[in-house]
């Protein structure tokens, strides 16, 4: 009686381990299924001509998303530009004057805004910046992708410059070096790779971002003339090749889901390595 | 003549100065503190503020309303309600016992070594662009599905409405199991953080009374760690709600309410993406900014309310290790 029992959690414990062995299995079946398919029918699209030349009409046979690679680009630069200096400061408030109820407060909410819906930041800047300048542009695609950086850089920032140990910072100011000093030069210095891990990790995230670019950058079939002008992106030409019914379009959409896929992989796996490199140390 | 104070309010000149410094280095790091509180007070007036025409014209009237007409101005968002709910509910219902396996495997089962290259890749997961999603969904995942998984779900379960209606692959379920995929690495994630974070005093108490391996994780892991699992299923479902791009390009955007799971459905998100550019009417544009002010809140809630749980429980479980 006893050892039937025993057998019977026997059974029931190996039928669980193997359940959750299958669910990991379950889940990696779509990850291989998107890599696998977009890079065997992503790599027959391209050639050198799709990464230099411009869109050309479903029609016609070639062209390329030169401009779409080039306007990716500059929309990750643009939302540097906003996301990194204010990811930066919060975490650096966050982690040096942060032991307060302020500072729990702005660390939640960093946290809650990183689960707020993309399309709710392209929306908010479509009704901001778009509707009021009455023109789509890169600039606002550039503010709307910046704010979505903003969470990761704050909290990476937060806990890279948490890890400094503080005999550094004393050092630092037994030479007499003031507080903000010792910050900017001492501190973030030495949590640079954290850092700069935080900022890839947060391109990565904006990188293939559709909705927001779709209320603000719009999109274009030209190069890039001006900040203040629609400006193509990977993402957009995406949407757009894919849900066209032209076949030469469609293929495209997967050499552009190729070289966007391969970005965002390159930078996570990069990060990767690099913070394996730090903890080792 | 006393020691000039880095950190007191008297000092000499000198020392003075340096404080000015420094406050000045620290208000500014607190504006831009600030700024993330402020954004969200700024996204709720701009979204609030601009859909007052809408609410006002609607009323309460415009949550159930289930007519989307724009040419006679006519706005109900219930359809597009009731598709973010029901493709997020069936993503729930996929990914939830999915995740859970997950996160169990990673942090109880796995040998050492294979877990943290195993965990990579479900991260890898939620790396992928949404529209890499989509693209993929469109043009392998829906023929999948009109080809195999519609008739074998018709053919079993077919007496039951949801899984009767038309074979077309694009629709309600092909959406809900895209959603599926892309919350799978958010439960999961978070999931097994939670229960890394439970005390292993729990783990070998539960041995030592001769549990089995899954008696220890049912009674001591997953018992202890229920909150923090509850909030990791919130988070992916705040994100499934939110969740536009892959959606938009397989569940068909008709802005119907059908009890089959194969009509094609349209959601919250997919709506303001694809209807903003048509909205040149005021009382158009005002109603899909209402949408989005209701995905805004609703959203915000989840995440609020699962942030809160997680952080509570890491809390409790610090408390438990020192």
């Amino acid at each position: 009686m006893i050892a039937k029992r025993i057998t019977r959690r026997k059974i029931v414990d190996k039928l669980v381990s193997s359940l959750a062995l299958l669910s990991v299995v379950i889940a990696i079946i779509p990850l291989a299924g998107v890599i696998i398919f977009v890079t065997s029918k992503g790599l027959s699209a391209i050639n050198l001509d799709f990464f230099i030349s411009l869109p050309k009409p479903p029609d016609e046979i070639g062209g390329g998303i030169g401009n779409a690679i080039q306007g990716t680009l500059i929309l990750i630069g643009l939302a540097s530009m906003v996301g990194i200096p204010i990811g930066v400061l919060s975490g650096i408030y966050l982690a040096e004057y942060g032991d307060n109820r302020f500072g729990s407060l702005v660390r939640f909410m960093a946290d809650v805004l990183s689960g707020v819906p993309s399309i709710i930041m392209g929306l908010f800047v479509y009704v901001t910046v778009v509707l009021t300048t009455h023109s789509f542009s890169a600039l606002s695609g550039g503010i709307a992708l910046g704010i979505m950086m903003i969470p990761v850089i704050t909290r990476t920032t937060e806990e890279s410059i948490r890890l400094v140990p503080n005999s550094i910072r004393e050092a630092s100011m037994a030479l007499g070096v003031r507080r903000w000093k010792t910050i900017l030069f001492v501190v973030l210095s030495t949590a640079k790779s954290g850092i700069i891990t935080g900022i890839m990790l947060s391109i990565a995230r904006i990188a293939g971002e559709t909705a927001p670019l779709l209320f603000t950058a719009f999109g274009s079939d030209v190069w890039a003339t001006g900040l203040n002008q629609p400006i193509s992106a990977l993402p957009l030409v995406i949407y757009k090749y894919a849900i066209s019914p032209y076949a030469n379009w469609q293929a495209q959409a997967w050499g552009a889901a190729f070289i966007l896929l391969i970005m965002v992989l390159v930078l996570n796996i990069g990060v990767r390595f690099m913070a394996r490199g730090r903890y080792r140390r | 003549m006393p020691p000039p104070l880095l950190f007191g309010k008297k000092g000499s000149k000198r020392a003075r100065k340096i404080l000015s410094g420094d406050s000045i280095f620290k208000k500014l790091t607190i504006i831009f503190a600030l700024f993330i509180l402020v954004l969200f007070l700024l996204i709720f007036y701009e979204l609030y503020s601009r859909s007052q025409l809408s609410i006002n014209k609607f009323g309460l009237g415009f949550l159930t309303g289930v007519e989307w007409d724009p040419v006679h101005q006519v706005f109900g968002a219930l359809p597009f309600i009731y598709g973010t709910v029901t493709s997020s509910i069936i993503a729930l219902i996929i990914a939830v016992p999915i995740s859970l396996g997950i996160a169990i495997y990673l942090s109880e089962l796995a040998p050492r070594r294979f877990r943290s290259p195993l965990s990579f890749m479900v991260e890898l997961l939620a790396a992928v662009p949404s529209v890499v999603y989509g693209l993929w969904g469109l043009f392998v995942m829906v023929p999948w599905i009109r080809d195999y998984l519609q008739p074998f779900l018709e053919s079993t379960l077919g007496f039951l409405p949801l899984f009767q209606g038309p074979k077309f692959g694009i629709g309600m379920l092909a959406g809900g199991i895209i959603l599926a995929i892309m919350i799978i690495p958010t439960i999961s994630a978070v999931s097994r953080e939670v229960m890394l974070a439970v005390p292993d005093t729990q783990r070998e108490a539960a041995f030592a009374l001769g549990a089995t391996r899954w008696e220890t994780i049912r009674f001591a892991v997953l018992k202890y760690a229920r909150t923090g699992i509850f909030g990791a299923i919130l988070l992916g479902l705040g994100r499934a709600l939110g969740e536009t791009m892959a959606v938009i390009m397989v569940i068909g955007n008709r802005p119907q309410i059908s009890l089959s799971l194969f009509e094609p459905a349209y959601t919250m998100s997919g709506v303001i993406a694809s209807e903003y550019i048509e909205a040149t009417q005021e009382i158009y544009l005002s109603a899909l900014i209402e949408i989005g002010l209701l995905l805004f809140i609703i959203t915000l809630i989840m995440n609020v309310f699962a942030r809160l749980l997680v952080w509570r429980m890491m809390k409790m479980f610090r408390g438990a290790k020192e």
